[in-house]
């Protein structure tokens, strides 16, 4: 009791100045809603955020466009000169689309590559094994609720401290090389080849995000009703056809979500493998994020007008999944009404 | 055992073990090496000297060698047990070593040195806990100084966040006013404009306004999360609007009806954008990178990846902090897990 006495009279402590002023603007803002009516008071609520909102994404994002086209070191806008679509032109000056070498800025074309590979891998992988994990975490077993935040765990983890986890373990003293040695397979260094490392910045991203994928198709999962298995139990459908009918067609909204959101954030993909492999080797995990962060403001020669039109067309390709996301969603509310 | 075997193997309906079963338990246990081990083995490792970190192969526990004073040297030896010429087995001290001949001396017998071959000797080891990976880090380096940083942007970040927001959200689902879907509209579209579309601009926005290189240049452009407006929108709309009615009718002021009224019924969704907001802002990771020059300044998520980056990496320093850098989260899923779950799977937010 005594404990609690206390804790409660910090609360009080605390809670008081902020009680003190809440009651303190009472007045001023009384006074301006008897000037201004509830619309007044309306606009009183909103304007911080949307202030805030408007200084900090809005304005960007208009801005943005205007960066694209002009060049130099500058950072303001009235000190940057004009050059129209100069910077786009840059970006897609290439002998040959399938070959980033015969492109002018070959990084732009190795990193789009590099992500698209990144994007069609971990978002099939995250899928399957998101998935797999849901299915099994919606069966009648013991401990459900610890089995789920077993698999949710990392995704609360700092990217930063996912990639320097892993970096650990895949070192060339590492915990896999250990676990390898000791089953008798060959050890690698990880970290320093092409290929691995790839695979590494995938594996890693999926261990990451998947307990998040998995809840929402657990949510899915567990709003399917349960007598239309219990019909098919007892008409005795096996277990694969139960799964292709039943669960798979009920759960196609969610499975939408989760592609489409996986999408979304694939194509984003920096900190966690940023932190592994530094876009490294050479340029195997060069993502677009990167290569944005390092055009504009790590690299000695920066463009922030070559790194916003970049950036500019990885928002095009956002704005495409997310079309595609609400086209899907709109046909799959049509297809409830008819059922 | 068996009792255990008996929880694990117990199944509804009493049916038999098919592959389902099988692979499901193969599936559940290969998680939990999967997720948590990697976890662990940093929190293990965090543990260990230098020596013991650049090991090959590594052990599990965190193991040092056993030292002794001797009389006679300045410095603690190194306890080793040594198979002597005779068969027997002896502790000795190493004093040092020649090439492939180590020269040791009995503790309890100092003034004599033996000469033993180094492959006739193996270190007296035990389990040891380097909490100067820890200690040293906290005292010397800027460390302190990333963690207090981290800390105020978080707190900040979500205090303001959960005014700003509640005030937007309220605004948006309890009065009636032109544009009102036209603002909603313009912050559920730009959910989807993430920070690395308008890394560039935002950058001459925040020096424009003068926050660059400053702690309020990390807080302010994350604060107005579409993301929060929407959620508490949605749970404010669930409050009858007689509630509001009732107080209008005792003379309450519009502020005070969000205060009184709003804020303590909305309590549950404010609570879910705290803990989003908290693990949101201390996990940020390229906004500050972008945005702090100045070392004094780095949040811990970007001070930690300078020093991963450095030529030299000082791993058992880097590994001490990365758990410290942990734990925040860590208390936050092991007290609150269950209301994050619950509102990822109810709105898909993240």
């Amino acid at each position: 009791m005594a404990t609690r006495s206390i804790s409660s009279r910090i609360g009080a402590v605390l809670a008081a100045p902020v009680i003190w002023l809440a009651r303190l603007l009472n007045l001023p803002l009384k006074w301006w809603q008897g000037m201004t009516g509830t619309g007044g008071m309306a606009a009183f609520f909103l304007a911080p955020n949307m202030a805030i909102f408007g200084i900090f994404v809005l304005l960007p994002l208009v801005i943005n466009f205007a960066y694209s086209m002009t060049s130099g070191q500058a950072l303001f806008l009235s000190d940057r000169s004009y050059v129209g679509g100069e910077q786009y032109a840059r970006l897609m000056d290439c002998g040959n689309y399938l070959d980033p070498t015969t492109c002018r800025e070959d990084l732009f074309w190795i990193a789009l590559r590099n992500t698209a590979l990144f994007v069609v891998v971990q978002v099939s992988m995250m899928t399957v094994v998101a998935m797999i994990t849901a299915l099994i975490l919606n069966r009648e077993i013991r401990g459900r609720g610890f089995w789920r935040a077993v698999f949710f765990f990392p995704v609360l983890l700092s990217p930063v401290v996912v990639g320097l986890i892993w970096r650990w373990i895949l070192q060339r003293e590492g915990l896999l090389n250990f676990i390898l040695y000791n089953v008798g397979l060959e050890p690698h260094v990880w970290l320093t080849d092409r290929f691995y490392s790839f695979v590494a910045t995938v594996g890693v991203s999926v261990w990451a995000h998947m307990g998040f994928y998995t809840l929402i198709l657990l949510a899915g999962l567990q709003a399917i009703p349960r007598d239309l298995y219990e019909a098919a139990e007892m008409d005795g459908t096996r277990a694969g056809r139960v799964f292709w009918r039943i669960t798979l067609p009920l759960l196609m909204p969610n499975l939408l979500v989760v592609i489409v959101l996986a999408l979304i954030r694939a194509v984003q993909i920096f900190d966690e493998a940023y932190v592994l492999t530094g876009g490294g080797p050479g340029t195997s995990t060069l993502y677009l994020t990167q290569y944005i962060y390092e055009v504009g403001f790590a690299s000695l020669l920066r463009n922030p007008g070559l790194a916003a039109a970049a950036s500019i067309i990885m928002g095009l390709i956002l704005v495409v999944l997310t079309l595609i996301q609400l086209g899907l969603g709109r046909r799959n509310e049509k297809a409830g009404e008819r059922k | 055992m068996s009792r255990v075997a008996e929880f694990l193997t117990r199944r509804r309906g009493g049916s038999g073990w098919d592959w389902t079963d099988i692979f499901t338990w193969v599936w559940l246990i290969a998680g939990i090496f999967v997720m948590f081990g990697p976890a662990v083995w940093l929190v293990l490792s965090s543990f260990k000297t230098p020596a013991a970190l650049a090991e090959f192969p590594p052990t599990v526990l965190p193991m040092a060698t056993e030292q002794v004073m001797v009389e006679g040297y300045d410095n603690p030896l190194e306890l080793y047990s040594v198979s002597m010429p005779d068969g027997s087995e002896q502790v000795l001290a190493q004093v040092r070593r020649v090439g492939t001949i180590a020269q040791m001396v009995d503790p309890d017998a100092p003034d004599e040195i033996v000469k033993v071959n180094i492959a006739e000797r193996t270190p007296q080891r035990r389990v040891a806990f380097a909490t100067e990976n820890y200690v040293v880090p906290l005292e010397q380096n800027d460390f302190l100084l990333y963690l207090r940083n981290s800390v105020f942007v978080t707190v900040m970040a979500t205090i303001i966040t959960l005014l700003t927001n509640s005030m937007a959200a309220f605004a948006l689902s309890k009065y009636r006013f032109r544009g009102r879907d036209g603002v909603m509209l313009l912050i559920v579209a730009t959910l989807m404009v993430p920070l690395s579309v308008i890394l560039v601009p935002l950058y001459s926005v925040v020096n424009a306004v003068g926050l660059f290189d400053s702690l309020w240049g990390v807080i302010l452009p994350t604060v107005a999360t579409p993301t929060g407006v929407f959620l508490l929108r949605q749970y404010m709309l669930t409050i009858p609007d007689e509630l509001l009615d009732a107080a209008r009718m005792d003379h309450a002021s519009e502020w005070q009806i969000y205060w009184r009224i709003i804020l303590p019924l909305a309590a549950p969704a404010l609570a879910v954008l705290a803990i989003f907001s908290i693990v949101w802002r201390w996990n940020d990771f390229l906004w500050p990178l972008v945005v702090l020059s100045r070392k004094e300044l780095y949040t811990l998520q970007v001070g930690l990846n300078t020093y991963a980056g450095e030529l030299n990496v000082q791993w058992h320093y880097i590994l001490a902090m990365t758990v410290v850098t942990m734990i925040p989260v860590v208390l936050v899923f092991v007290f609150l897990q269950r209301y994050i779950t619950a509102g990822i799977a109810g709105s898909g937010l993240k």
